[in-house]
């Protein structure tokens, strides 16, 4: 770790670890809901769930919050997630593997168009 | 690094670690880890949060919901439930008086709301052991303004300007304690945190390094550009070991980042610190006898003056703080002293950290703008006593203080009221004291204390309170006289006035304050040998009411001395010969049989 030296110094620290504060307080712009009931994780929401965490990383999305959740009860369509956006009606995506979470994000969150090959249900549960 | 999105505080307190919090900690992150939940949600232990009566405690953000009363299955419910499927767990939420049950007390309840936390802000709040967190909530900053922007007499005009007064009890005003070790000549010179937290009941000051440690590694460091030290000492007791291992790490990431060590942020101060552990002598509060314990003498007091700020640590300038104090610094400094003295009355600016104990509800940590009532405190913010019982006194300033008896009780908290009340603000202890309590008893149990406490240089003290104590035991076991009582007086006085330090000096305040206000007590004691709060043993019997009694025998099964007799579905008795008055029999019967009677 380097010495911190000047004012200029501190404010980096400051802003990065803000950062990781900034969660404890909400104001995201909407949510994926992972389902992680039994079924879920055995048919792989483990690596799903990573695998949007990760992604969402990547791509530098902030204002969207991963939750987890028990069972959506749509058990022989795992792994399930319901994608949530501010002002949009809930969308869920069934069979969502690692590889099928790049496309939700990219064209879904970041583009805004439903991925309809994967679509389980549209609105409230 | 993968998104966080809940973040779990877990109150790392002394209280809650008592309570159970590492299991409630280790049991929250083995479910995370079953549920995979363990890089999405975080989890930091904090410092005291001041509710200890609550505790385990835990706060769930971003919703910041407020848990309480943790055990193992309840950690695990909580993940299982809030965590991962969003349902709030009702059955270990606050609840309020009326069992109304509250999410976030943290936002309603008076306990929380009417608390202004300077010293304390920290706590609660962040990772104590993160230097960037710290930094986040302004950390360090305060040092860079204080060494870049201003002078050492700056510093110490800002000092003056807030008003701020010593916290550790005898309420010097700070900003002049500064100046007088800047003024006096001498090289070195030296900083001391005094952290040898003695009183009984007080814990503001471990809370404080517990919850929040590089508050305390910057302000002293600040002290030591002000008044041109170079180096520090903190003088932590034995007891407090996570006070102790907080504080190492603490001063090891602040060297690592350039806060402490050669050439300070760049610049030519250069300042460190090193942790003197105290092996837990009352006296070594005191700070001639905890300079002598730091220079590794044996712990006494030396006669003042000269003055630490003249002659202190191997006889050099010496400036010594309590931790409270120095934990005021460097929002003094970021904020200015007219910020400060804002909060507060004339005379007592700031606030004050209370540790409230005794017959209260909700007892803990609680940091108060001075010039706050006794009433509201103790009422408001701590709940009022519990079991609707009568608020009898409150009792202040441990060892040293003295009590408030309840019709003073609208009195403001300031140090000047306190003294003309006969007692003192002390450290900030506040034991509440219910009708249940003899106020012979309690001041018994100071003087026993200061009697195990006292050093034995000076004469007055070592042999006038054990005098002291002897009297009490006897009024306390019906064989005093009024006679005895003027002995009292006579001695607590000539204590007082004699002894050398600040511990004698103090000592018999708890024995003069009690008979100022309740002598009537007393009296009963020596002239009807009676306890009117019947909790001296001698002087009271417990009996069982023959009309009331149904001879279920449960009294008698659980009479560890067999001194209950009589058969089954019979009246039975008591031998009060044999009786040794611990009342688990009175615990026992379902039918209000049995109590207490003065003889």
């Amino acid at each position: 770790m380097a010495k911190i030296k000047s004012l200029d110094d501190l404010m980096k620290i400051k802003e990065k670890a803000l950062k990781g504060l900034k969660m404890r307080d909400s104001g995201k712009k909407g949510k994926i809901i992972v389902a992680m009931g039994t079924c879920g994780i055995a048919a792989g929401a483990k690596d799903t769930l990573s695998a949007i965490v990760n992604y969402l990383d990547e791509k530098n999305v902030e204002d969207i919050s991963v939750v987890q959740s028990g069972c959506f009860g749509l058990c022989d369509v795992e792994p399930t997630i319901e994608v949530n956006l501010e002002g949009e009606e809930p969308i869920i995506y069934g069979h969502v593997t690692p590889s099928q979470v790049k496309r939700i994000i990219d064209k879904h969150i970041l583009g805004g168009n439903v991925v309809s090959d994967l679509v389980v249900k549209r609105g409230e549960l | 690094m993968p998104t966080v999105e809940n973040t779990i505080l877990i109150c790392a307190g002394g209280a809650c670690i008592s309570a159970g919090e590492k299991s409630v900690k280790n049991e929250i992150e083995d479910a995370l880890e079953k549920y995979a939940l363990n890089e999405v949600v975080q989890v930091v232990e904090t410092g005291c949060m001041g509710a200890c009566d609550l505790g385990p405690i835990a706060v769930i953000y971003p919703e910041g919901v407020f848990y309480q009363k943790l055990d193992a299955k309840a950690a695990r419910k909580i993940v299982e439930e809030h965590l991962l499927k969003g349902r709030i767990v009702k059955e270990y939420l606050f609840k309020g008086d009326t069992g109304e049950i509250k999410e976030k007390p943290q936002e309603e309840m008076p306990f929380f709301t009417e608390q202004v936390k300077i010293a304390t802000r920290n706590l609660g709040v962040v990772d104590p052991l993160s230097i960037e967190e710290f930094i986040a909530q302004d950390g360090f900053f305060s040092l860079h303004k204080a060494i870049k922007e201003m002078t050492p007499q700056d510093i110490i005009d800002e000092l003056k300007k807030s008003e701020i007064r010593g916290r550790g009890g005898a309420g010097f005003p700070t900003g002049l304690k500064w100046e007088l070790a800047r003024n006096n000549k001498g090289n070195p010179k030296y900083i001391i945190c005094n952290a040898d937290e003695g009183d009984p009941g007080a814990f503001m000051d471990r809370a404080i390094l517990e919850g929040d440690p590089f508050n305390i590694v910057e302000a002293m460091t600040i002290a030591g550009y002000a008044i041109g030290a170079t180096k520090g000492y903190i003088y932590i007791r034995a007891e407090y070991p996570l006070a102790i291992e907080r504080f190492s790490k603490a001063l090891e990431e602040s060297r690592k980042m350039g806060f402490l060590g050669d050439n300070i942020l760049d610049t030519n101060f250069s300042f460190d610190i090193e942790i003197r552990i105290g092996a837990g002598a009352f006296v070594c509060g005191e700070e001639t006898a905890l300079i002598n314990s730091v220079e590794g003498k044996r712990g006494i007091p030396e006669v003042k003056p000269p003055f630490p700020a003249e002659k202190g640590l191997w006889d050099k300038p010496t400036l010594n703080n309590n931790v409270e104090t120095y934990a005021n610094i460097p929002m003094i400094i970021r904020n200015g002293g007219e910020w400060f003295s804002q909060f507060g009355v004339e005379g007592s600016r700031g606030t004050k950290v209370f540790a409230l104990a005794g017959k209260v509800k909700n007892t803990g940590l609680v940091e108060v703008p001075m010039g706050i009532t006794l009433k509201k405190l103790i009422y408001e913010i701590g709940g009022g006593v519990p079991n609707g019982k009568k608020l009898k006194a409150v009792q202040t300033g441990g060892p040293s203080g003295g009590c408030i008896p309840e019709h003073l009780l609208d009195t403001p908290i300031t140090y000047d009221n306190m003294k003309e009340l006969g007692t003192i603000i002390g450290s900030g202890g506040i034991i509440v004291i219910d009708e249940d309590d003899c106020m012979v008893d309690v001041a018994k149990f100071f003087i026993d204390f200061t009697v195990e406490e006292s050093c034995g240089k000076c004469t007055p003290c070592r042999e006038g309170t054990p005098k002291m104590l002897e009297i009490l035991e006897q009024i306390t076991n019906g064989e005093g006289t009024e006679e005895d009582l003027e002995i009292l007086k006579v001695l607590g006085k000539h204590i007082m006035e004699n002894s050398l330090c600040g511990l004698g000096q103090t000592a018999p305040q708890p024995v003069v304050s009690t008979m100022r206000y309740f002598w009537d007590e007393y009296l009963a004691h020596v002239n009807e040998k009676r306890c009117p709060a019947k909790r001296c043993k001698s002087l009271y019997r417990v009996v069982i009411d023959e009309n009331k009694c149904v001879g279920c025998t449960a009294c008698a099964r659980v009479c560890p001395v067999d001194a209950i007799s009589g058969s089954p579905r019979e009246v039975h008795e008591i031998d009060p010969e044999i009786c040794t008055r611990c009342g688990s029999c009175l615990e026992v019967c379902r039918f209000d049989a049995i109590s207490k009677v003065s003889p």
